[in-house]
């Protein structure tokens, strides 16, 4: 008995300290973004004067930083992104698990080489299609790039589809439903915990993305979204002045990133062992 | 045993390739007038069997297509294979008196232009080939009585027997627009000499064979030299940033997930937490925390724990360590999050039967638990040591290659291929050798894991729940 409750206090205690290192860095975040006195850094942790006005400045003082903009913006490429990329990789994991035609097996082999391309290396190709199409720096082009690859996330969903028994299918199959009836009212219905993590993924993508952003964008500041933005006030130049409008800009994204995960997470581990977890 | 069923496979992929060229003559030879003329005019097998719509389309798609190839496509074809000829150039405009810039030829968009021309031309081709097939079939169906479909019908099957082509449609397209154009257009620029010193407009690119992949392994020592160290470094580093991150997660994970210990959730919530920061304010947090003159090394000298800064990210070894180090507080959260729910599935009398031959729980861990989760978790681990290899983020945000040496050519000593490859792009613009690098990374990463892909059982038992 009396072993255990050693074992347990050590536990604790190993528990309280690496827990201690994972949380101090949002911690430090978080006082950053507090702090009072100017510069990049200080000779101690905790700030002498403790004010909101990095996160009023923010949105307040657009001129040379418009946050607010692009922090719509960010919004307004999520959401569509969001919605195509979701339809694409259900319609094409659907087809890929459901359906058997000619091509299954060679199309799903060469998605998955595709998707093994280090991902911006065909970005100055796609700079030029989209110049070819007049689309280049605007939102509508960091949507199209964001879901255009999106076919290649199939397998994820696909591991998830293939544990829904294909009886019920063949069942309503038999009672004279098309395959797309099938699809729409028995195979989505089902897929609750699916369909919630391709949303979230994709919606948190354009957020979280800083490479592809940079190379669409180059100059044009007005359709920056939040990453590359912020980004920019912790340039060798800027860092000394926006150091801590830095921090309470990432605060100010990471709060609905958090919300949102800790609704996803149970979601999250169902979407990322679907593909593996039946041995 | 693997070899029989490949080269089975070949085997019949060449009989359906030999079978439906034949079937492809056949049809003309054997077919009436109609069908006869629809190898010529796309879709005239179908309006003249009065499925006026389908036909209709048809016919357009090759009036497209004719038409777009006199007015450009043929332009581009032409220009392939020498990627342009006119630099840009200043012209004397004698009636002006001034020098006119003349507008040379784009290498980059007459390659771009090309392939994409290339590529209409196998679709259109392809589409070729099924309006043969529909003529065919129709003057069977028509010589055996039978019934030809209606538009109607078609649309019908397209939610039903044929619901796979409209639901990939689009999917396909879009994957073919941002993903295999660029593709095939960056393996081509692999096989030109774009860098620094052709660069369009002002300048001219052209072919030069499989030099750069000459340069790459041996001709330019510098190249060369750089190529494998970042190569032995990015491998060294997937592995390390692979395992140390599961295994430490898992050990992590049955910490919390121990009897007896409470506040399950809180500690789970503590580690998770992490995740939800967008990783490039954590990765540029750290960065800054780890800075020599950083928030990090003041506190340690304040302290008096050191006298001097530790180099955290300046000294080429440290750094190294350093990158692992924090990238486990950045993995290790997501592995505690996915293996959690796994570990409760273990079953338990595994545990107590161990238990009851003496095993510690070291031999359990080894024997019972890592065994368990390897095997539920191998695609998970997989995608996770491709990531690695292409693990941009954590490397470029946190250290940004450095520090700097000079026996690298563009990087630093802990740049992995990919943040070479960015810097060869962004900052030298020599996208020549920046792709050949890429093909290289491809093709490493892709034997590796369509081999282990293949083998897992995820994918072998993809219906045994059907």
């Amino acid at each position: 008995m009396k072993k255990s409750t050693i074992l347990n206090a050590i536990t604790y205690l190993f528990l309280s300290i690496t827990s201690f290192i994972w949380v101090l860095p949002i911690v430090w975040l978080i006082m950053q973004s507090l702090r009072g006195e100017p510069g990049a850094f200080t000779s101690y942790v905790i700030p002498k004067i403790w004010t909101f006005d990095n996160y009023i400045k923010l949105f307040t003082e657009t001129k040379l930083f418009n946050f607010p903009r692009w922090f719509l913006n960010t919004l307004f490429v999520a959401v569509f992104t969001c919605i195509i990329s979701t339809i694409i990789v259900l319609l094409t994991s659907y087809a890929f698990s459901r359906l058997r035609f000619k091509m299954r097996k060679p199309l799903m082999n060469v998605i998955l080489v595709l998707g093994m391309f280090p991902g911006f290396m065909s970005m100055v190709a796609i700079y030029h299609i989209l110049k070819a199409f007049g689309l280049t720096q605007s939102l509508i082009s960091l949507i199209l790039v964001y879901s255009g690859g999106a076919a290649m996330g199939y397998y994820i969903a696909k591991g998830f589809f293939d544990t829904i028994p294909r009886s019920i299918d063949e069942a309503a199959i038999i009672d004279g439903a098309t395959k797309n009836q099938v699809f729409w009212k028995i195979t989505l219905p089902m897929s609750k915990p699916i369909i919630v993590y391709t949303i979230l993924t994709s919606f948190i993508a354009p957020w979280v993305d800083f490479i592809f952003v940079s190379v669409i964008m180059k100059d044009n500041y007005q359709n920056y979204t939040v990453a590359l933005g912020l980004y920019q006030m912790i340039t060798r130049e800027n860092i000394t002045a926006y150091f801590t409008q830095f921090c309470a800009g990432a605060v100010v994204i990471a709060i609905p990133i958090t919300i949102l995960f800790i609704i996803m997470q149970k979601y999250y581990v169902t979407g990322v062992t679907a593909g593996g977890a039946k041995g | 045993m693997e070899d029989k069923k490949f080269s089975l496979k070949i085997k019949e992929y060449l009989t359906l390739f030999k079978n439906s060229i034949k079937s492809f003559f056949e049809g003309f030879i054997k077919g009436d007038i109609i069908t006869k003329i629809s190898y010529f005019v796309m879709g005239f097998g179908s309006i003249a069997r009065k499925q006026y719509i389908k036909g209709f389309l048809f016919l357009l798609i090759q009036i497209f297509y004719i038409v777009y190839m006199m007015k450009n496509g043929l332009y581009y074809l032409s220009m392939l294979p020498t990627l342009g000829v006119n630099t840009q150039g200043e012209v004397w405009d004698e009636a002006a008196q001034i020098f006119r810039i003349s507008k040379g030829d784009n290498s980059m968009l007459l390659l771009l232009f090309g392939v994409s021309v290339i590529l209409l031309s196998v679709v259109v081709f392809v589409l070729y080939i099924i309006q043969t097939k529909i003529a065919v079939e129709n003057q069977k169906r028509i010589e055996e009585n039978k019934t030809i479909s209606k538009f109607k019908d078609d649309i019908r099957d397209l939610f039903d027997k044929n619901f796979h082509a409209t639901i990939l449609f689009f999917p396909i397209v879009l994957t073919i627009l941002f993903t295999v154009i660029p593709l095939i257009f960056m393996i081509l620029m692999a096989f030109t000499n774009f860098d620094k010193n052709h660069q369009p407009p002002g300048n001219l690119f052209t072919w030069v064979g499989v030099n750069n992949f000459k340069n790459v392994f041996g001709k330019n020592p510098l190249w060369s030299s750089t190529f494998l160290r970042l190569l032995v470094w990015t491998i060294i580093w997937a592995i390390f940033a692979t395992f140390l991150n599961y295994i430490l997660g898992i050990l992590m994970a049955i910490i919390i997930e121990k009897k007896g210990i409470k506040f399950k959730k809180f500690w789970r919530t503590a580690f998770v937490l992490t995740i939800a920061v967008p990783q490039f304010v954590s990765l540029m947090l750290m960065s800054k925390l780890l800075h020599d003159q950083g928030t990090l090394n003041i506190l340690l000298q304040q302290f008096k724990i050191i006298d001097k800064f530790i180099p955290f990210l300046s000294d080429p070894f440290i750094a190294k360590v350093t990158v692992i180090v924090v990238n486990i507080w950045v993995g290790i959260p997501y592995t505690i999050l996915i293996t959690s729910g796994i570990l409760m599935n273990i079953p338990e009398d595994l545990y107590e039967a161990s238990k009851l031959d003496g095993a510690n729980s070291f031999q359990q861990f080894i024997y019972i638990t890592l065994p368990y989760m390897l095997h539920v978790t191998t695609p998970y681990l997989i995608t996770q040591f491709v990531g690695n290899i292409n693990n941009f983020n954590v490397i470029f945000l946190l250290s940004g290659g450095g520090p700097l040496s000079l026996n690298l050519y563009q990087a630093g000593e802990t740049d992995l291929l990919v943040t070479w490859l960015y810097k060869l792009t962004v900052n030298e613009q020599n996208y020549a050798l920046a792709s050949t690098i890429g093909i290289i990374i491809f093709v490493i990463v892709s034997t590796f894991s369509l081999i282990v892909y293949n083998k897992s059982s995820a994918v072998q038992s993809e219906d045994e729940f059907s």
